[in-house]
């Protein structure tokens, strides 16, 4: 009885989404709407599997860019690493709307060589695949993955200007300002990947302050034809967002991932203000 | 702290002076707003925004109340801490904004007088508005009320709000 018990539990958790991504990587700025001729944000970088709770890894900060609301790049100041997050402080002193972003992207896969299957190393791209490939190598696999975590904050009133999609990866182009989200209002969110709209990407949004609740108060929402979400927020706080197209689930191996597929994921998080 | 109570009282001396030499024909609106006395360990004077709203307007900041006078306007940086009123009118403007800006006020009954067509209030049109009154205080809690009003009123009509935590009794008055 108590096995039949366990089993069926552990098969639950299995086919839990939330659960199969676990390890979320996440930044969290000290506030979202500032005001002042000037103004600091102090920003918390990690990756855990409880949001917001920095225990289990810190987020490297070096690859994180600043853009100022008039598309200047900033700078991050005060850059530290712990043993489970890091910190940095972005300076704000224009009004509108910054975006602190990190973004990788980069070529994953596999060729063979003499009989053996090799992977391609870290940080190859696409215009280099050639120069990595050695002599003989055959049935090459590579799957691109771009990769987007950004934040927004603002000083003064929002602006929008920064929000000119690259047409690189997954891409969220606001239609509701992502620093005027307010509890019991609807917000409404257009996806894009590799700049067309991401018709049925599956968006996922958790609240924070998971470790003192038992439900996840996860929203699973999929993208409608012009890759638009819209959401009514349930409570004030801090949410995560995250979507995710392609990839391998969490904990299964390198075959479980179809080969030369494209992968990209985005992350942001997403303060709403109480009315 | 002298001379911000001196300017308070100055600027409350002009206001009467201007509310007496007005025309006779001119309806000036009133407010009272009483800060109530809080027993707290820690007491600061709260942030206090009063704006008017009519339905299809841009809303309009009649008055602020903040720590204006700290060293390089570090007092703005907490005006987002009145939130409703930063998201309404606040972010948009830029500070010291004229004739809107103002220190914190202390406990007890306060009183706001605007005149229409002149300075914050601007000229009214007939409609129905609402002045709302938001309290934010520093270590303390947040409160807002709003005062619904026809306009034009009847002189002499009144209409009053009772804060429960940051605010006391809010009182709008039509002069005739």
């Amino acid at each position: 009885m108590k096995r039949t018990f366990l089993a069926a539990a552990t098969a639950a958790l299995l086919l839990t989404p939330g659960l199969a991504q676990a390890h979320r990587q996440w930044m969290l700025p000290s506030a979202t709407s500032l005001s002042g001729a000037e103004s600091w944000v102090t920003v918390d970088a990690a990756i855990s599997n409880d949001l917001f709770y920095f225990e289990h890894f810190p987020m490297p900060t070096d690859g994180i860019v600043v853009t100022e609301p008039d598309g200047e790049t900033g700078t991050i100041e005060n850059a530290a690493k712990g043993r489970y997050r890091s910190t940095f402080d972005v300076h704000l002193t224009k009004p509108g709307t910054y975006r602190i972003a990190s973004v990788t992207k980069g070529l994953m896969g596999s060729y063979m060589l003499n009989g053996k299957r090799e992977r391609l190393p870290r940080g190859t791209t696409r215009d280099k695949l050639a120069s990595v490939l050695p002599a003989g190598a055959t049935d090459v696999q590579a799957s691109e993955a771009s990769g987007r975590n950004e934040i927004f904050v603002t000083l003064g009133a929002p602006t929008t200007n920064l929000f000119t999609p690259t047409g690189d990866g997954i891409e969220m182009v606001p239609v509701t300002h992502p620093n005027d989200l307010v509890a019991g209002e609807a917000a409404t969110f257009q996806f894009l990947l590799d700049g067309k709209p991401a018709s049925g990407l599956k968006v996922t949004l958790i609240p924070g302050g998971i470790r003192y609740r038992d439900t996840l108060g996860q929203m699973d929402l999929a993208a409608d034809q012009d890759g638009k979400i819209a959401v009514t927020w349930p409570e004030p706080g801090m949410y995560w967002l995250n979507a995710t197209v392609g990839g391998r689930r969490e904990g299964a191996g390198e075959a479980d991932a179809p080969a030369n597929q494209r992968r990209a994921s985005y992350v942001t998080t997403l303060e709403v203000q109480a009315p | 702290m002298q001379l911000r109570h001196s300017l308070m009282l100055t600027g409350a001396a002009a206001g009467a002076a201007g509310a007496a030499t007005a025309p006779a024909s001119a309806q000036t609106v009133a407010l009272s707003i009483t800060i109530p006395r809080l027993s707290v360990a820690e007491y600061h004077r709260p942030y206090v925004a009063v704006w008017i709203e009519k339905a299809g307007a841009t809303p309009r900041t009649l008055s602020v109340w903040y720590d204006y006078d700290m060293r390089n306007g570090e007092g703005t940086k907490w005006l987002r801490d009145v939130r409703q009123w930063w998201r309404t009118s606040g972010r948009t403007m830029t500070f010291p904004a004229d004739g809107v800006t103002g220190a914190t006020r202390a406990p007890g009954e306060q009183k706001l007088t605007f005149t229409p067509g002149k300075g914050p209030l601007g000229s009214l049109t007939a409609g129905n508005y609402t002045i709302v009154i938001e309290a934010a205080r520093e270590v303390g809690g947040r409160e807002v009320l709003r005062l619904p009003f026809a306009w034009p009123p009847k002189p002499g009509a009144t209409v009053r709000a009772k804060g429960a935590s940051e605010l006391g009794a809010v009182t709008l008055t039509f002069g005739r």
